[in-house]
């Protein structure tokens, strides 16, 4: 398999055995107009009778020319750009994009300002995860959880807007800080959404974990195991439940994960079952993140939010990359200055491109019903994918 | 007017306008307590906007289904895409109008039993045809669209309702060997002899029943043939105002017919419970018709239930349940209960006593056993630490 | 407020390198060299690459931010120019990142070494800068990523023209990033095995990325029919509201 290269007919042997009937494949427009798609996302299938013989992605529909913008912009003025990528996890972004510039600059982050980021990282996270679990329970019919899950993202929500005044495009970051404080009070509210945080992530569980149709629906589907998974580039999740421990907030760490107690979850059928377990199990981590944020935050007050940044932002020549562990998986910034005040170049890597193109592999030999259980595995965000 | 145009001709038609009106209708107040079922259970409100607690909401959306404009796609097959929605709808009214609703009732003057059609010695044979031609309905439908999606709706529906066919008739022969007949009434009757609900010695023949029922429906979690996530609409993605509105109404139909069958079946049809219990007898003050109707909302209540709680099953999957798991099991029920009915009413007592007590006795074990055993076994590690 | 001295160091010493420059007027920055610190002997060091923003000359002289620093010295750089001769044309060190520039020709070769060998077998990333007046025009920019290596991460650059050879055959990940890479700026890679448009549409003309492409982009019809449209669509060279970037 590893000689063959992806989109060529050699990937797509057909099934055994002649085609029944004499009939032959069919050809399935599956999306961009499809509810389970998760936004624009076109699937051209080949089918014969259920089952996919092959799927080509086709995107694009969503392409806004984001990194030609960038261009256009100084780099203060990228931040909200930024947003527009992964509109799930607006914070990660902004994290990946100020983390990038800052290394460049040589800037130090106050570490207020550092536990802030990393509990607003956080708190997306579990706003993009549950609202994964939502949606992916919606494609395999259970629409229950949609409604319960969104008890935790609405909160979250609140508190971003209690935070920067946004609810889905923060913005909530900027070059060498934080553009506000925290306001008072605010960390009370976060300490409230975390206690009965656990008692709910049960409630999930109960509805799906242990659902004899969930686990029929989910074990087995979409298999791609950690070999192939590295060698398609997958992050995140999906390749924690291959079974590989990789965490760029262990791996490389950024801000100050280094001091914070939090597990990585692993899971080792690299299952679309094991890829709901790890990501279930992370949202309990992000919950002890969050507290031990909480904890430092309401040890150390302090009103330092922003390190010593020059007022032009003229970062010098040359090349950088940073990455952040963004909910669905490694999402970097690759920027290229040429000493002037707009980045010459800034490259996105986003994790819902790179993780997408490793559907046909998960997809094929799987029926239209599975496909739906893949592309909701993946977590693709058509915003990220196109930018 | 003479006798006998009453009887034979205008009192059949009042009553079966009335099957249809009350179809139509009681499909539209399901969808209202469907959707605020849902929403209770989904800590949401639901339709809450058009009259008291949204009750209106359901003639609202009736006014607008009808006032829509009548899509049919160019390369349609235009006759059958019509003829579509009413293969569906008609088995709906027709087996309804099977199903007794109560003993005789004098009204006007007119002496009759509450039964849309005659009570006919072979109604139940007669149920199982012409609810089987509502497959055709769908079948047709999706493949006269001319779209792919519909086409695959279409092929699981025919699949899926073929399968389920066989263990539902198995399930309906288990209740008929206990009554020994196959007129509804004399089935309700026979339960009032026996002194026992066929649920209990048929509680395996009941399973078997909603379950197909569940499945014949297209309700979750076997609503392969409109699975929104997968086919769009299924088979009737392309079908909109009011032709989509007989579909929808059918559905709904259909809902409310397994579960009148299932009462009438198993659940003594209009009788109230214990009927030859004499102490209880301060419960005849309800009259038939509405334990009847009670019994048929428990069940509609069932579906919605099942409908907030099960994701849904793969095609293959449903196959395999269909045809490995309850084809199976009827038969062997249909040998259990054969052998009780033998020995009479002492015999269906026994058998009911013992099929009691075994589900009690799996419900206790299943309520012992560790919940999250499998995932812990499944976690490569609870706690990985990884340092750079 | 800050009793903890951790909260607001006042200077705070930056770890990686020097400090970013903020005393004088940052009123433009010094004329610096060259973005690609010491442009390769093969990269046509003649063009430089001209920075987005004009530059003012005479701008005084201030400490300067992070140099890249010369890694040919390091085992690794040293181990991949033994067993690719001639593949490393130059390296350096900037922020705590290691910069290959690699000979386009060695490039497939030098990535198959070093992912074999030296156990980078996960691509992060793969892009192209477009430096517009330089004669191999574009650099293609690749991340490597060693999990064995104690998660080293390795950056190989390659100018190049309009052509470039595929790592397609290296890593399966690479298809996608360069058919990005493609339709945005024109680099077309030899034995790539699908190489269409990803996210612009089929049938379009032009490369997005291009210094050269208007922000405002082009006019559809200009997209499809470039035959009727001659100056590439879109507001043209006289129209004021034609931004151009450098």
């Amino acid at each position: 398999m590893s000689e063959t290269t992806p989109g060529t007919a050699a990937q797509f042997p057909p099934l055994e055995g002649p085609p029944l009937l004499g009939l032959h494949e069919m050809e399935l427009n599956f999306g961009p107009q499809h509810p389970s798609t998760h936004g624009v996302l076109r699937l051209v299938l080949k089918v014969d009778g259920e089952r996919i013989v092959s799927a080509r992605p086709d995107i694009g529909y969503l392409h806004r020319g984001t990194e030609k913008l960038f261009e256009t912009e100084t780099f203060p003025m990228v931040v909200p750009h930024t947003d527009r990528m992964d509109y799930v996890a607006s914070a990660t972004n902004n994290h990946a994009y100020v983390l990038v510039v800052e290394k460049l600059l040589g800037v130090e982050v106050p570490k207020r300002a550092q536990y802030i980021r990393v509990l607003l990282d956080e708190m997306q996270r579990i706003s993009s995860h549950v609202l994964w679990l939502a949606t992916a329970a919606l494609d395999l019919g259970a629409i229950t959880p949609f409604f319960y899950t969104f008890r935790e993202r609405e909160v979250i929500l609140d508190l971003f807007e209690e935070y920067c005044g946004a609810r889905l495009t923060l913005n909530c970051m900027r070059i060498g800080g934080l553009p506000v404080d925290l306001t008072p009070g605010w960390l009370e509210k976060v300490r409230a959404f975390t206690e009965p945080f656990e008692k709910n992530v049960d409630e999930y569980e109960e509805l799906l974990t242990e659902n004899r149709i969930w686990k029929q629906r989910t074990i087995g589907i979409g298999v791609l195991d950690e070999k192939r998974c590295i060698e398609w580039g997958m992050t995140g999740p999906v390749l924690r439940a291959a079974g590989k421990a990789w965490d760029i907030r262990r791996a490389i760490p950024y801000e100050v994960y280094p001091e914070l107690e939090f597990d990585i979850p692993v899971g080792k059928n690299a299952d679309t079952y094991d890829r709901y377990l790890v990501r279930v199990a992370e949202l309990r981590q992000s919950r002890r993140i969050v507290l031990q944020c909480l904890d430092w935050l309401e040890k150390n007050p302090g009103t330092e939010i922003r390190g010593k940044v020059p007022r032009v932002i003229k970062p010098p020549a040359g090349e950088a990359y940073a990455a952040v562990e963004a909910p669905k998986g490694e999402l970097g910034f690759h920027l290229v200055a040429s000493g002037g005040n707009k980045p010459y170049r800034l490259h996105v890597r986003p994790p819902s491109f790179i993780n997408l193109q490793a559907l046909p592999e998960m997809a094929q030999g799987h029926l239209v019903g599975d496909l739906v259980a893949v592309i909701g595995t993946i977590d693709i965000v058509l915003g990220e994918v196109d930018r | 007017m003479s006798e006998s145009l009453v009887h034979y001709v205008l009192v059949p038609f009042v009553k079966g306008l009335l099957t249809v009106i009350l179809v139509a209708t009681a499909a539209g107040i399901l969808t209202w307590i469907e959707r605020r079922g849902l929403g209770r259970l989904q800590i949401r409100k639901g339709p809450n906007r058009v009259g008291p607690a949204g009750f209106f909401q359901w003639i609202a959306d009736v006014v607008k289904l009808v006032f829509k404009e009548d899509v049919v796609p160019s390369r349609a097959e235009k006759v059958i895409h019509l003829l579509g929605p009413l293969l569906l709808f008609t088995p709906a009214v027709v087996v309804l109008g099977l199903v007794p609703w109560g003993p005789e009732v004098t009204l006007f003057g007119v002496t009759t039993p509450l039964h849309a059609a005659a009570d006919l010695n072979v109604a139940l044979l007669l149920i199982l045809a012409v609810s089987s031609i509502g497959v055709y309905g769908i079948i047709l439908a999706g493949w006269s669209s001319n779209s792919k999606y519909p086409l695959l709706g279409g092929l699981r529906s025919a699949a899926q309702l073929i399968s389920y066919e066989v263990p539902m008739g198995f399930a309906i022969v288990a209740a008929v060997l206990m009554a020994g007949s196959l007129s509804m009434v004399e089935i309700i009757e026979a339960q009032k002899e026996a002194g026992i609900w066929f649920v209990f010695p048929g509680l395996v023949a009941f399973f078997l029943y909603f379950v197909s029922g569940v499945a014949e429906t297209n309700r979750t979690p076997f609503d392969l043939p409109e699975a929104e996530s997968e086919l769009v609409g299924g088979f009737h993605t392309e079908y909109s105002g009011f032709r989509w509105a007989i579909f929808f109404m059918s559905e709904y139909g259909n809902m409310i017919s397994i579960g009148a069958i299932a009462t009438t079946l198993f659940f003594g049809g209009w009788l109230r419970p214990f009927p030859n219990v004499a102490w209880l007898s301060f419960l005849d003050v309800i009259p038939p018709f509405f334990w009847f109707a009670g019994k048929v909302f428990l069940f509609l209540l069932v579906y919605i239930w099942f409908r907030a709680t099960f994701p849904r099953y793969r095609f293959d999957q449903l196959m395999a349940l269909g045809w490995k798991a309850l084809l199976p099991i009827s038969l062997a029920n249909l040998f259990l209960v054969a052998l009780a009915a033998l020995w009479g009413a002492a015999g269906l007592k026994v058998l009911g006593a013992v099929l009691v007590l075994l589900v009690a006795g799996g419900l206790v074990a299943a309520w012992r056993r560790p919940a999250r055993a499998s995932v812990t076994t499944r976690m490569a590690a609870e706690k990985v630490e990884v340092r750079a | 407020m800050s009793e903890d001295k951790t909260i607001s160091p006042e200077t705070p010493a930056p770890e990686p390198v020097s400090k970013a420059p903020e005393t004088p007027a940052p009123a433009a920055p010094e004329p610096r060299p060259v973005p690609a610190a010491a442009p390769a002997p093969a990269a046509a060091a003649a063009a430089a690459p001209k920075p987005a923003v004009p530059a003012v000359p005479a701008a005084p002289p201030k400490p300067a931010g992070p140099k890249p620093t010369d890694a040919s010295g390091k085992p690794l750089v040293a181990a991949l120019a033994a067993a690719v001769p001639g593949s490393v044309l130059d390296a350096y060190e900037f922020v705590g990142e290691t910069t290959v520039k690699v000979d386009p020709g060695k490039l497939v070769e030098a990535c198959r070494h070093l992912k074999d060998a030296e156990g980078f077998t996960y691509l992060v990333d793969l892009t192209a800068v477009d430096w517009k007046e330089r004669d191999p025009r574009f650099d293609v920019l690749l991340l490597l990523h060693s999990f064995s290596r104690g998660q080293e991460r390795l950056r190989l650059k390659a100018a190049v023209g309009e052509s470039c050879p595929s790592v397609t055959g290296v890593w399966l990940t690479a298809n996608w990033m360069e058919r990005e890479v493609f339709d945005m700026y024109g680099v077309r890679f030899d034995g790539h095995p699908d190489l269409r448009r990803i996210l612009t549409w089929d049938g379009f003309q032009g490369h997005p990325l291009r210094k050269d492409f208007p922000v405002e982009g082009i006019d559809t019809g200009a997209a499809i029919y470039p035959e009727r449209y001659p100056e590439g669509g879109g507001p043209g060279p006289k129209d004021p509201n034609r931004k151009v970037l450098s």
